[in-house]
C-alpha cells in the first residue's frame, strides 16, 4: 500500500523535503556565519513559516483537487489548531508573565478574572494540547460537514457557508469574553517543553518538525488518494450524481476526506504558531482562507506537490513584496491569480508537467519518425 | 390493477409527483415481472425521467407505492440504499468517470463493500478482475481498459455505463435513451447488448426512437402526462387512436 503510494515524482517530493528537514538546521546551527553555506535564523524562521502554509495547502488540495469541495474556510481548522497549541504555550508561561500569576494568562488578569475557565484546564499538558490541536478542528469540520453534506450542500453554496464559518469565528475570538485573548490572541510565549522558543537550537528543531509534518501529511494524502477511496473522491468530484447511483453514500466520503483535512490544518496551525510567536483572531479572516486556495490554484490543484509548491511561490513573493513595496501585494496577489488561471489553468506544476510531456512526444515522434503522436498532452479534462 | 405477487420485480401504485402544482406523474401505475424487459416511450414531458428518479430514490412521490422484489417499499429509501439493493441507473445522458480508466470505472461499479474504511485498504482481487474482463468482452472495450474513459467515443461510453450498471449485479435496470445519439449500427449493437442481459435482469428502457423500440421487440408502455396511456406490443399501442392521437398532434 506504500508502494503503490510512493510513485517516483512523490519520492523525489518525500526525498527534498527529508534532506530539507535534515541540511537547512544543520547550516544554521554549525556551519560558521562567514560561510557562503550558512542559513540565518530569520531565513529558518521563514521558512518554517512557509513549510506550515504547504502543510495547510496539502490540506486544502486534498479535499479540492481531489473531492471537488472547494472550501473557503480552511484558515478556521488551521487558527483552530494554532490556538490549541497557544493556549498551551499560554500556560507554560506560567508566572513568568507580566503580572506573575502562576495559573492564569496575563490577559485574563487584566480582564479581572479569578479562575481559569473550563475549557483552559488540561492545556498545560503538552499531550492534552496536542491532541486538541487535531481534535478541535476535527470535531468541528465532522459537524459542519455532517449537516452540510447530508443537506447535499455542494459548490459555491459549500465555499459561501465555510466563508461564513470562518467570519463567525473571527467575530467570536474577537470578544473578550471568550477567553482567548479577545483582539490581541495569545503572544508572549517563553519556551515548549522547555525549550527557549527564541534560541536557534529550538527554532532548527520547529523548521525539522515542519518538514516532518509536511512529509507526513504529504504521505497520508497519497495513502488516501492513491486507494479505491481516492478514487471514490475523485468520482464524486467528476459525477456525483453516478457515484450515488452506484451505491456510494457521498456524504460520508466527503465528512471523511473533509474531517481528515482539517485535522491536518490543525497541525499546521499548531507548528505555525511556535515559530511565528502569536496567534490571533485575525487568522480567522476569511480573506486568509482564500488566500490559501489561490496558494492551490497558482501551485496547480490535484497534485499535492503543486500545493506545496504554490504555498511557497506566493509567499515568497508575498515576504519579498511587503518588505519592498507594501501597497501593492493584494493588486500583485490578484495578479498571480489572474494570470495561473488565463495561462496556467492546471497550475505552475500542471503547466510545467505539461510542456515536459510535451518535449517527450516531440523528441518522441522525431525519433518514430513522424509517427502518429499518441502521446500528445491530453486537454481535454 | 394488477396485485404484487411474489415474481413482481418493480410494482408502482397509483404514484403521483407535482413540482409547483405540476403534475408530473399522475396516478401512475405500472408492474414488471422477473427478468421481464420493458421499453417505455412517450413523448417529451410524459413523465418518463421523473419516473426513474421515484424509483431510483432521487424524488420521492407524495403518493402511492414503489415495491421492489415483492416487499421493499423503495419510497423510504436514498438513492444508494436502492442501488445497493440492485436497482442500477442509466442516465440519458452517458456518464462515466472521464479521469479514471475504463478498467477503473468498472472496478468501482463492482459490487462489493462500500464502506469508507474498507474502501482505504482495499486491493483488487482475482475475482474483481476476472468479473472486470468478462464485463469488457461483453461491452466489447477490452483493449481500450487502460484508456481515460474521457477518450471514448459517445456510443463506447454508453456500453461502457451499461457496464458499470452490469458490475453492480442488479436485479432492476433502468435505462434511459440508450440509443441517443448513436450511429445506427451502435444502435442495433445496443440493442443486442440489452436484449443479451434480459433474461437474467428485469430491464425497462426508456427510449424516443421506434426503430430500436422494434429491434428490442419487447411489451411497450406509452406514457402520457404522467400516467399510462397504452400498454402491448409495439403493434398493438402503436394502432391505438389515442396514442397516434397524442404522437401526432391533436
Amino acid at each position: 500500500m506504500i508502494l503503490r503510494a510512493l510513485d517516483l515524482k512523490s519520492q523525489i517530493f518525500l526525498a527534498i523535503t527529508l534532506i530539507v528537514a535534515a541540511l537547512v538546521p544543520v547550516l544554521n546551527l554549525y556551519v560558521p556565519e562567514s560561510s557562503a553555506f550558512h542559513v540565518s535564523s530569520f531565513a529558518v524562521a521563514l521558512f518554517g513559516k512557509y513549510l506550515t502554509y504547504a502543510l495547510l495547502a496539502i490540506s486544502v488540495d486534498l479535499i479540492w483537487g481531489f473531492c471537488g469541495i472547494l472550501s473557503l474556510g480552511h484558515g478556521a481548522f488551521f487558527a483552530l489548531g494554532g490556538y490549541a497549541m497557544g493556549m498551551h504555550l499560554m500556560r507554560e508561561i506560567g508566572d513568568r508573565g507580566v503580572y506573575a500569576n502562576p495559573l492564569l494568562p496575563d490577559f485574563m488578569v487584566f480582564l479581572n478574572w479569578k479562575e481559569l475557565p473550563w475549557f483552559w484546564h488540561g492545556f498545560d499538558m503538552f499531550w492534552f494540547a496536542c491532541l486538541m490541536v487535531v481534535l478541535v478542528p476535527g470535531a468541528l469540520a465532522f459537524v459542519f460537514g455532517w449537516f452540510a453534506f447530508r443537506s447535499r450542500v455542494t459548490g459555491v453554496y459549500f465555499s459561501i457557508i465555510t466563508q461564513a464559518m470562518t467570519y463567525a469565528l473571527l467575530l467570536a475570538f474577537f470578544r473578550n469574553d471568550m477567553g482567548f485573548g479577545g483582539n490581541n490572541g495569545l503572544t508572549d510565549f517563553k519556551d515548549v517543553l522547555g525549550y527557549d522558543l527564541q534560541s536557534d537550537t529550538t527554532r532548527a528543531g520547529l523548521f525539522a518538525l515542519s518538514a516532518l509534518a509536511l512529509a507526513g501529511g504529504f504521505l497520508i494524502c497519497r495513502l488516501v488518494v492513491t486507494s479505491r477511496l481516492g478514487k471514490v473522491l475523485v468520482s464524486i468530484r467528476d459525477a456525483e450524481s453516478r457515484t450515488r447511483f452506484l451505491g456510494y453514500r457521498v456524504e460520508g466520503y466527503k465528512l471523511f476526506v473533509f474531517t481528515l483535512s482539517a485535522m491536518l490544518a490543525g497541525v499546521a496551525g499548531a507548528l505555525y504558531v511556535p515559530q511565528v510567536g502569536i496567534i490571533n483572531p485575525g487568522e480567522f479572516s476569511p480573506a486568509n482562507s482564500i488566500e490559501i486556495v489561490i496558494w492551490v490554484a497558482v501551485g496547480g490543484r490535484g497534485l499535492l506537490v503543486g500545493a506545496v509548491v504554490g504555498a511557497i511561490i506566493v509567499n515568497a513573493a508575498k515576504t519579498l513584496l511587503t518588505g519592498w513595496v507594501p501597497e501593492i501585494w493584494l493588486f500583485a496577489l490578484g495578479a498571480i491569480f489572474i494570470f495561473v488561471t488565463l495561462f496556467l489553468p492546471k497550475g505552475v506544476l500542471g503547466g510545467l508537467s505539461a510542456f515536459v510531456d510535451l518535449i517527450g512526444a516531440k523528441t518522441k515522434s522525431k525519433s518514430e519518425a513522424k509517427g502518429p503522436s499518441s502521446t500528445a498532452p491530453q486537454l481535454a479534462e | 390493477m394488477t396485485v404484487s405477487t411474489a415474481d413482481t420485480m418493480l410494482y408502482l401504485n397509483g404514484v403521483s409527483v407535482a413540482f409547483d402544482g405540476f403534475k408530473a406523474i399522475n396516478e401512475l401505475s405500472l408492474v414488471l415481472e422477473e427478468g421481464e424487459m420493458r421499453a417505455v416511450v412517450g413523448p417529451n414531458g410524459a413523465g418518463k425521467t421523473t419516473m426513474m428518479d421515484i424509483i431510483t430514490g432521487k424524488t420521492r412521490p407524495d403518493k402511492g407505492e414503489v415495491i421492489f422484489a415483492g416487499n421493499v417499499d423503495l419510497t423510504k429509501h436514498d438513492e444508494a440504499g436502492i442501488a445497493r439493493m440492485g436497482v442500477g441507473r442509466k442516465f440519458q445522458k452517458p456518464t462515466v468517470f472521464e479521469t479514471h480508466t475504463v478498467e477503473d470505472n468498472l472496478l468501482l461499479s463492482l459490487k462489493g463493500s462500500r464502506g469508507v474504511f474498507d474502501l482505504l485498504f482495499a486491493r483488487r482481487t482475482k475475482a474483481e478482475q476476472a468479473r472486470i474482463d468478462e464485463l469488457l468482452d461483453l461491452i466489447r472495450l477490452g483493449d481500450r481498459r487502460s484508456e481515460k474513459a474521457a477518450a471514448l467515443s459517445h456510443g463506447q461510453k454508453q456500453w461502457l455505463e451499461i457496464g458499470m450498471l452490469l458490475a453492480q449485479d442488479p436485479k432492476v435496470l433502468l435505462v434511459d435513451e440508450p440509443a441517443a445519439g448513436m450511429t445506427d449500427a451502435e444502435t442495433m449493437q445496443t440493442a443486442e447488448l440489452l436484449r443479451q442481459v434480459a433474461g437474467e435482469h428485469t430491464v425497462m428502457v426508456v427510449e424516443h426512437d421506434m426503430d430500436f423500440v422494434r429491434a428490442l421487440g419487447v411489451k411497450v408502455t406509452v406514457l402520457h402526462e404522467g400516467s399510462v396511456l397504452a400498454e402491448g406490443s409495439l403493434d398493438h399501442v402503436s394502432s391505438n387512436p389515442k396514442v397516434i392521437d397524442v404522437y401526432l398532434g391533436r
